[in-house]
């Protein structure tokens, strides 16, 4: 059996993780051979198209942007041994609920912080009841939050045809406010200052998670609830806090995408700048560890292939849903904890071929 | 409210009482073994683009329901594999088939030049069964077979006895001599094979079309029909038929003029995961799942 250097065993999630996207870039290319694309074009253009430029690095991380914070809500609760996976239905309250506040016309400096505020609460209102179902009767939280992510789509859908309409355009949600806009960082890319906010979150975060009570507590009932419980540390706050925090991060990415992308600042019938974003987040938490600054890497890696994917799509005109086929595949990779074992034995075994 | 009204509602309720009740009769199985496996949803999803490619290939509906089992079947092995032997972690991998479902099948309708949307022709389709108050699909009967048929293996067959002693006790059904993976990764493949057959059903039966968000969910409704079921086969039945009915009146009120102007359509279409939750949270308590649901065995 093969034996990795040490220098490796210390690197092993990253390695893992990076081991992960090599398999699904490698099985992509295969697909794409399979359906009669060239892979190495394909791959040079999604580069290029990713990272050639200032213009595309600031795309690139307009689109990690709001996959940094739902990808937080689902590793908070996998810190605290829960399977959330309700950022998607929680990211359209928040960016509705930011919406909203356009219509109450405050004053310059307090609209946009209460736009965020409301995003924040209306994620935590569409994520207690989840928790609650937990708490009281023991419904697992995969189950809940699907059921309350399609809720929301037709919540959604409802809102943006009947109480928030635009007016003149009935596709569409009535524009956030000028003011409560966030400030664009170049003046033609669609990078706003909503990364700042993402990173100070991962900050928090961070912070919370390893440099407090609430966070030590919240991890120690994710790695042993049992010890837990009987080193005195409630269960049910955990619960209910985990559930609470990540709720407030998914609102605040429906906020940060509806008032930090240009053109429109509404969010369009059929919700498509928000949908899969929840999604994704999962895929970004699993790649990036679940430990903040591994999602930040993560998120400008899916960030990069959702950027890169749009040019490939142009270039040799590969389906940008190849992208999202790689992306699985690297998730299959990832649940597999012997791939890295696996590969040193056919390494090892393809030397001794020779 | 007209005779016809409720003939049509019942119809419907049977309709989408099928890949409900397919899925969650896969996952009991599965469930049952020891496994839990969330990436039903993108199983449904892959067998309906399976098995309409299979019915316009050979021109035959049940060469499409043959080819949607067939690849359920595959990606039920991949998810078995890394779940038994290869010790990965089953709610990871769940993720990625639905991801990687999500993917493809949205490649391949673009590939097919038809983005979002795939049209089956109708004289691939499943022929229904015409019963003179309305035309029935061969899959209601069979579906209610299966869950019979499920439920005696399940309860009454040396074969069920081995994939309850796995989910219940692995190390000690290893001890008995029985092949706890091997159980497990038959559990796996039965499941896809049933979640296949329910996707291709999708397709080529119940909307003669594929589109990427043709499951709309049911792959997790089904999850939450094995909470309710308490792994019984037969109450997935009953399970699948209430949830069909609230899919059927939701289409229904969504058509009948006098109720679509009173309440929005996107309310109606919330019923079927409003009742979701509520009945699940009304059933958890009384259920009981074996002990070794969600964990890989190792052997020491």
């Amino acid at each position: 059996m093969s034996s990795p250097s040490s220098w490796i065993r210390n690197l092993t999630p990253i390695t893992e993780s990076l081991l992960a996207g090599v398999v699904g870039l490698v099985i992509g290319a295969f697909i794409m051979l399979a359906f009669g694309y060239n892979p190495l074009a394909a791959y040079r253009s999604l580069f290029v198209g990713s990272v050639g430029s200032v213009y595309s690095w600031a795309e690139l991380f307009a689109n990690a942007t709001p996959l940094i914070l739902t990808a937080l809500t689902f590793a908070i609760a996998m810190r605290g041994g829960l399977f959330n996976i309700g950022a998607e239905g929680q990211l359209y309250m928040g960016a509705l609920a930011a919406v909203s506040v356009s219509l109450l016309h405050l004053p310059a400096p307090f609209n946009w912080i209460v736009a965020i505020l409301a995003a924040m609460v209306a994620g935590m209102i569409w994520s207690l009841p989840v928790a609650l179902l937990k708490l009281g009767r023991g419904v697992h939280e995969v189950i809940s939050t699907i059921m309350f992510n399609w809720i929301a789509h037709f919540f959604a859908f409802y809102l943006i045809a009947n109480v928030l309409t635009d007016p003149q355009r009935g596709e569409r949600t009535i524009a956030v406010s000028e003011s409560a806009r966030l400030t664009r960082v170049f003046p033609d890319a669609t990078l706003s200052s909503g990364l700042f906010i993402s990173l100070v979150t991962v900050g928090v975060i961070f912070f919370l998670l390893w440099r407090t009570s609430t966070g030590f507590e919240i991890r120690s009932v994710g790695y042993n609830p049992h010890a837990s419980h009987y080193a005195g540390i409630s269960i049910r706050k955990q619960v209910l806090r985990v559930f609470l925090i990540g709720g407030a991060i998914a609102g605040l990415a429906g906020a940060i995408v509806v008032m930090g992308r240009p053109p429109y600042y509404a969010v369009l019938s059929g919700l498509p700048q928000l949908v899969n974003l929840g999604f994704d987040g999962i895929g970004v938490a699993m790649i990036g560890r679940n430990h903040p600054i591994g999602i930040v890497f993560a998120a400008i890696f899916f960030g990069g292939l959702m950027t890169g994917g749009r040019i490939m799509q142009f270039d040799p005109g590969v389906p940008f849903e190849l992208v999202r086929v790689i992306q699985g595949i690297i998730i299959l990779a990832l649940a597999i904890p012997e791939l890295r074992r696996l590969f040193f034995l056919a390494r090892e075994r393809l030397a001794g071929r020779k | 409210m007209e005779l016809t009204h409720l003939w049509g509602i019942l119809f419907i309720s049977l309709h989408a009482m099928v890949p409900i009740t397919l899925a969650a009769i896969g996952e009991t199985i599965e469930e049952s073994a020891g496994l839990f496996n969330i990436g039903l949803e993108g199983i449904l999803l892959f067998g309906a683009l399976a098995g309409a490619l299979g019915a316009q290939a050979s021109g035959s509906a049940l060469v499409g329901l043959l080819t949607g089992m067939g690849v359920g079947a595959l990606i039920g092995l991949v998810f078995g594999t890394i779940s038994t032997s290869l010790r990965g972690s089953q709610l990871i991998s769940g993720v990625g088939i639905n991801l990687l479902a999500l993917g493809f099948v949205a490649l391949m309708l673009s590939v097919m030049g038809a983005p979002g949307f795939h049209s089956v022709a109708r004289e691939v389709q499943v022929p229904l069964i015409p019963l003179g108050v309305g035309n029935l699909s061969p899959l209601v009967p069979i579906t209610v077979a299966i869950a019979i048929g499920v439920w005696w293996l399940l309860r009454r067959t040396q074969l069920g006895i081995w994939i309850r002693a796995v989910g219940e006790n692995p190390a000690a059904a290893d001890v008995a001599g029985i092949r706890v993976n091997r159980v497990r990764l038959g559990a796996a493949v039965a499941a896809g094979v049933l979640a296949g057959l329910a996707g291709a059903y999708l397709s080529i039966d119940w909307f003669g079309a594929v589109t990427k968000e043709i499951t709309a969910g049911r792959g997790f409704i089904a999850l939450a029909i094995v909470v309710f079921s308490g792994l019984n086969p037969l109450l997935a039945l009953l399970g699948g038929f209430i949830f069909g009915f609230f899919d059927g009146l939701a289409t229904w009120v969504a058509t009948y003029p006098g109720i679509k102007d009173i309440i929005p359509w996107q309310f109606v279409a919330m019923m079927p995961y409003v009742v979701t939750l509520a009945v699940v949270a009304g059933m958890i308590g009384r259920v009981r799942f074996p002990s070794a649901l969600g964990v890989p065995y190792l052997r020491e």
